[in-house]
C-alpha cells in the first residue's frame, strides 16, 4: 500500500474531493467510493467495453484508468443521463428499450455512452459506422442487431429532436 | 389498475418491463451489494495443470494488515463437506471434489488456498504473498490421450481417467452391414468458454440474532443453490435464504454451486461476518464451468434411396478434472438426440467419458443438443456429399413428415409434435435456394469462393422429471402463484429465475391476457427464495414452456374465482359475466359492471358475504409439469463467402426459420434467436478453449478468447412458425437455445460447401482464418 493521494474530479456535474490510493481504479472509485454502481466491471483488462465512461467527453474504460488520473477531470457515467427533474429516459437509453436493445442488461450502460459519444460526434451514422463505434463494447445476450437497431432509432429521434 | 390495456397482451412486441432500471444503471447485481464491515474472499490457483501440493507458506499474507484469514484446502477439510456434484450416480466413477485442493491440484486454476481480508485489493496482495512448493506431474489435456493405458492417472483412487461408459440406443451392428453406404467420420465439438459478461459472484451474510444465513448469488437457480448450499455446509435449509438479484447472463454456467460460492458462505458462518467474492474475467475463464468438448467418431448405414438406415457414434466427453453439477448429462443428452429430426430406424451411440487435466465441463446454452446437432447436420452433409446428392433433398427423403408424430426415436427420446418440413419449405422459400444456387455457380466462375450451408435441426426443450433421479437432481415441475390483494395490485410469484430471456414481460404478458389488464399492471416475483417458496430456475428453454405454463394455469384459476365473485356481486349466474379490459360486467346489461380491483377488495372484505363454499382471499397456485420435452425444430441456411488469401470466412446472409408454437412476445423471441445465432456463429468461426499438451490453457482472457463483436456477424433473417406444442397447455415452444443449436453446423456447412472445389473435405471448429488458409494450401498441395 502507498500513501493515499488527493482527487478532485466531477462527476456528472458534481465536484468530489477524496483521497484514494494511486493503484485504485476509476471503476472501483466510480462504485464502491461514490457508490455509483451503474458502470459495470467486465474484464478488468480493457478488452469488453462494460466499464466504459466519458472523461472530459470522451469515451474511456474506467477499469484501466485509475482514479488518481481523472484528477481535475469531468467524468460522467450512465447515471447522469435521465432527466433528473422529469426522471424521463434520455433518447438513447428510450431507444435501447424500444427496439429491445439489451437483454440481460449487464453490459447496456457502456454501450449506452459509447452511443453517447458517437451520436453526438456523428448524428447520422451509416450502419458501417455504428459497428465500428461499438467494436468495442461485447454483448453476449442480443447478437448485436438489436443493439445496431437502438442506436438507429436514437440517432433519429435525436434529429428529429433537434430539427423540431 | 389502470384502464385501457392493449387488446391482446399475449402476441404483442411489448417492449420490456425489466429495462427502465437497466438502462439507468439501477440494476442491482451482486457486486453492487455493499454490507458494514464486508470481508473480501480471494483465491490463490494453481499456475500447474497437475501437481502435487507440498506446502504453503502462508505466514507473509497472514501478517498483512487488513487480512482476517488465509485458508489451504487441509484447513478447510476439518468443517467443510466435499462439493456436491454428479458423482453420486450409480456405476459412475466419482472423484472427490474439494472447495480448495488437497495435496494435489488437477486443473489450470483450481483453487490451492483463499484469503478473506477487509479490502479487495488488499485480499490480492496477500494472495500474491503466498508460497506454494508443488512438484510438477505430468498431464493430460486431451481425452483420447487420456484414455491410453500408460496415461497420468488424474484420481489415483479411481484407477483410471474413465468416468462412466455408457450406451444408449439400439443394436446397429447388422444394419450398417446390410446397409448400401457405409459413410464414416470425426467431428469435434471444441471446448468453449460461456463468458456470461457478468462474472460470477456471491455475497453471504449471517444474521445471529434469527441464526439465517442469506447468500445474493449470480445463478440461474436460487432453490437448487439453497438445498445444495445448505447439505455442503450441513446448515438447515429451511434458515437459507438464496437471493439471485440482477444476473448479467448465465448461458447454463450458473446452475453449478460452485467452490467459491459455497467458500463464501461457510466463511461467512464461521467468521460472522459478511463475505464477498466476485469473480475475475480470467478466474470465469479458468474456473467456471467450460462446456462442449465432445468427439464422435460416426458410421453411418444408407439405403441406395438415401435414406438414413443406422447411426452409430464413438461419443467421447472430456469431464475435465472433475464433475460439476450435472456435467454426465451432456453426452447422454447428445446421445437421445443423436438422429436428429431424421427418420433413422437403428442407432446407438457408446458414449466414454474421460477425465482431463482442464477445467470441469457442464451445460452451456444447447447443452447436448447442440453437440447432437452439429453431429448429425454436419453427417448429413458429408452423406450428401459421398453420394452425390443436394443436401436439401437428402434431408427431404429423410425428415420426420408431419403424420408421423408423436415420433419414437432408437434412443429412447418421443419427439411430441412437429412440423418439420413447413420450417424447411419457408426457408427455402425465404432463401430463394435454387437462386442461391445459381448465384453460387455464377461467382464460382469468376472466382470467387462461396458456399451454402443449411441445418434442418430438431432439439427438445423444458425437461420432464427424471423418475428415480441420484446425484444432483433438477426436477421438472414449475410453480406460479398469482394474486390480487384487497388493493387491486396484480401478482405473479414465479418459481423460474430469469437474467435476460424478458420472462418478467412475457409472464405479465399471460397473466394480462388471462385477467384483461395492462401487462404493466402485473408485479413479477422471483429469484428469492423467500418471496418464492418453491422454484426449479431458468435453465434449457424452460422458462416459458414450463414456468409459463404453471403461469397460465394460476392466472386461469384466479380468474374462474374472480368471476364466481362477480356474478355473486352482480347477483347473475357465473355463464353471464364477461370480462374486458379490467371491468366484469353482465353481458345481458353491460351497464351493471364491478371492477376486478372492486372484487377483489370484496374477497378480502370478510366472509360474511361471499359465495357459498368459496374462502375469502383472491389468490391462485398452480405447478405445472410437462408429460415430455416440448420438440424444438427450423431451418436454417446461410450463405459464407471465404477468401481464400486470407482465410477469412464472411456471412453474407443468415436466415432462420424456427417453429416457436406460440409466440407471447415475438420480439423477445426474435432477440433470444439473435442472441444463440450470436453465440453459435461464435463457436463455429471464433471461439475455443485450447489447452497445450502440458494442460496451460491457451485463451485465458478476453485477448486471446475472441467473442464475437458487432463487425463480426451478419445480419439474421429471422422468421416464426407457429405450430402448437402437445406437451403444454401454452402450445409453446423453447427458442432460447436454437440459435446455439443451429448456426454451428449450418456455418460449418457453409463453409466446406465453398472450400469443396478446392478439395477441402473436413474441418474442426472453430474455423479461424489461419486453420482456413492452411487447409486450403495443404489441399493445394
Amino acid at each position: 500500500m502507498t500513501d493515499k493521494q488527493r482527487v478532485c474530479v466531477t462527476v456528472n456535474g458534481r465536484r468530489y474531493e477524496r483521497w484514494v490510493e494511486p493503484r485504485l481504479t476509476l471503476v472501483d472509485f466510480l462504485r464502491h467510493e461514490l457508490h455509483l454502481g451503474g458502470t459495470h466491471v467486465g474484464c478488468e483488462h480493457g478488452i469488453c467495453g462494460l466499464c466504459t465512461v466519458l472523461i472530459d467527453g470522451r469515451s474511456g474504460r474506467s477499469c484501466l484508468t485509475l482514479a488518481v488520473q481523472v484528477d481535475g477531470a469531468e467524468v460522467t457515467t450512465i447515471e447522469s443521463l435521465r432527466d433528473p427533474s422529469t426522471g424521463a429516459l434520455h433518447p438513447i437509453q428510450q431507444a435501447f428499450v424500444d427496439a429491445h436493445g439489451l437483454q440481460c442488461g449487464f453490459c447496456t450502460p457502456g454501450f449506452i455512452m459509447t452511443t453517447v459519444e458517437l451520436l453526438r460526434e456523428n448524428p447520422d451514422p451509416s450502419d458501417e459506422e455504428i459497428k465500428r463505434a461499438l467494436d468495442g463494447n461485447l454483448c453476449r445476450c442480443t447478437g448485436y442487431q438489436s443493439i445496431l437497431a437502438s442506436v438507429r432509432l436514437a440517432a433519429r429521434r435525436l434529429r428529429e429532436g433537434r430539427e423540431a | 389498475m389502470s384502464a385501457g390495456p392493449p387488446a391482446a397482451p399475449v402476441g404483442a412486441r411489448l417492449p420490456r418491463l425489466e429495462d427502465p432500471r437497466l438502462v439507468s444503471g439501477r440494476g442491482c447485481f451482486v457486486d453492487d451489494l455493499q454490507l458494514p464491515g464486508m470481508l473480501h474472499l480471494d483465491i490463490l490457483r494453481s499456475p500447474h495443470a497437475h501437481a502435487r501440493i507440498h506446502a504453503i507458506d502462508a505466514a507473509a499474507a497472514r501478517a498483512l494488515p487488513g487480512v482476517a484469514a488465509v485458508y489451504t484446502g487441509t484447513g478447510l477439510a476439518q468443517f467443510l463437506r466435499v462439493l456436491p456434484s454428479a458423482g453420486g450416480m450409480e456405476g459412475f466413477n466419482a472423484p472427490e471434489h474439494h472447495a480448495l485442493a488437497i495435496e494435489r491440484v488437477r486443473f489450470v486454476g483450481e483453487g490451492v488456498a483463499a484469503v478473506l481480508a477487509t479490502d479487495r485489493y488488499v485480499a490480492r496482495d496477500a494472495r500474491e504473498l503466498i508460497r506454494v512448493s508443488y512438484e510438477v506431474l505430468p498431464a493430460v489435456a486431451d481425452p483420447e490421450a487420456a484414455l491410453a493405458p500408460d496415461a497420468p492417472l488424474l484420481h489415483e483412487a479411481l484407477g483410471t481417467n474413465r468416468a462412466f461408459e455408457m450406451r444408449i440406443g439400439s443394436d446397429v451392428r447388422e444394419a450398417l452391414e446390410r446397409a448400401a453406404h457405409v459413410v464414416r467420420g470425426r467431428f469435434v465439438n471444441q471446448r468453449i468458454v460461456p463468458n456470461t459478461m457478468e462474472t460470477r459472484g456471491a455475497v453471504a451474510h449471517f444474521e445471529p440474532w434469527d441464526e439465517r444465513l442469506t447468500v445474493w448469488l449470480s445463478t440461474q437457480a436460487p432453490h437448487l443453490m439453497r438445498r445444495e448450499f445448505a447439505r455442503f455446509l450441513a446448515f438447515p435449509e429451511h434458515r437459507l435464504r438464496v437471493i439471485a438479484p440482477d444476473v448479467g447472463g448465465a448461458f447454463g454456467a450458473k446452475n453449478n454451486p460452485y467452490a467459491e460460492e459455497l467458500l463464501a458462505a461457510a466463511l461467512a458462518l464461521k467468521h460472522r461476518a459478511p463475505v464477498k467474492w466476485i469473480e475475475e474475467r480470467q478466474e470465469h475463464m479458468l474456473v467456471t464451468s467450460h462446456a462442449r468438448a465432445q468427439t464422435v467418431e460416426l458410421h453411418a448405414g444408407v439405403r441406395e434411396d438415401g435414406t438414413l438406415l443406422a447411426l452409430h457414434y464413438r461419443l467421447v466427453a472430456d469431464m475435465g478434472a472433475y464433475y460439476h453439477a450435472i456435467t454426465h448429462i451432456g453426452p447422454m443428452m447428445t446421445a437421445a438426440l443423436m438422429t436428429g429430426a431424421y427418420r433413422i430406424p437403428y442407432a446407438a451411440t457408446d458414449i466414454v467419458s474421460v477425465f482431463t487435466n482442464t477445467t470441469p465441463t457442464d451445460p452451456y446454452r444447447g447443452f447436448g443438443r447442440a453437440e447432437a446437432a452439429y453431429f448429425i447436420e454436419r453427417t448429413m452433409d458429408l452423406i450428401a456429399r459421398e453420394l452425390g446428392l443436394d443436401a436439401v433433398e437428402l434431408r427431404r427423403r429423410n425428415l420426420i413428415r408431419r403424420d408421423e408424430f408423436p415420433f419414437a426415436t432408437p434412443t429412447g427420446h418421443v419427439h411430441e409434435s412437429g412440423d418439420f418440413q413447413l420450417c424447411l419449405e419457408r426457408a427455402l422459400e425465404r432463401f430463394d435456394y435454387e437462386g442461391a444456387r445459381r448465384e453460387q455457380a455464377r461467382l464460382r466462375a469468376t472466382g470467387r469462393c462461396i458456399g451454402i450451408g443449411l441445418t434442418t435441426h430438431a432439439w427438445r426443450a423444458g425437461f420432464p422429471s427424471v423418475p428415480g433421479g441420484k446425484g444432483y437432481v433438477i426436477s421438472g415441475w414449475e410453480k406460479t402463484s398469482v394474486s390480487i390483494d384487497p388493493g387491486g395490485t396484480v401478482r405473479a410469484v414465479i418459481g423460474t429465475s430469469p437474467h435476460g430471456q424478458g420472462i418478467v414481460t412475457t409472464t405479465a404478458q399471460i397473466v394480462a391476457g388471462e385477467l384483461r389488464i395492462a401487462p404493466r399492471d402485473v408485479r413479477i416475483i422471483h429469484g428469492d427464495t423467500d418471496a418464492v417458496t418453491q422454484g426449479n430456475g431458468t435453465m434449457g428453454s424452460r422458462s416459458l414452456v414450463v414456468g409459463g405454463s404453471a403461469t397460465l394455469l394460476a392466472a386461469r384459476q384466479l380468474r374462474d374465482k374472480a368471476v364466481r365473485l362477480a356474478a355473486h356481486l352482480l347477483r347473475v349466474p357465473a355463464e353471464r359475466v364477461t370480462l374486458e379490459a379490467g371491468v366484469f360486467s353482465d353481458c345481458g346489461d353491460p351497464a351493471r359492471r364491478v371492477t376486478l380491483a372492486a372484487v377483489a377488495a370484496h374477497a378480502f372484505a370478510g366472509p360474511q358475504d361471499l359465495p357459498e363454499g368459496l374462502e375469502p382471499g383472491l389468490e391462485a397456485t398452480a405447478f405445472f409439469e410437462a408429460p415430455n420435452f416440448t420438440s424444438c425444430f427450423g431451418t436454417h441456411a446461410c450463405v459464407v463467402e471465404v477468401e481464400p488469401q486470407t482465410g477469412e470466412v464472411r456471412i453474407l446472409r443468415y436466415v432462420a426459420v424456427d417453429d416457436i408454437g406460440r409466440a407471447i412476445n415475438p420480439m423477445i423471441v426474435e432477440g433470444q434467436l439473435h442472441g444463440g445465432l450470436a453465440q453459435g456463429i461464435g463457436q463455429a468461426l471464433m471461439e475455443e478453449a485450447s489447452y497445450d499438451a502440458a494442460g496451460q490453457p491457451l485463451a485465458a482472457s478476453f485477448l486471446d478468447y475472441a467473442t464475437p463483436r458487432a463487425t463480426d456477424l451478419p445480419r439474421f433473417e429471422v422468421e416464426l412458425t407457429e405450430t402448437p406444442s402437445t406437451v403444454n397447455p401454452l402450445g409453446a415452444r423453447g427458442i432460447g437455445e436454437a440459435g446455439t443449436v443451429a448456426a454451428p453446423p449450418a456455418v460449418v456447412n457453409a463453409v466446406l460447401d465453398a472450400l469443396a472445389p478446392l478439395g477441402v473435405r473436413h474441418l474442426d471448429m472453430p474455423l479461424t482464418p489461419h486453420k482456413v488458409w492452411r487447409a486450403i494450401r495443404e489441399a493445394d498441395a
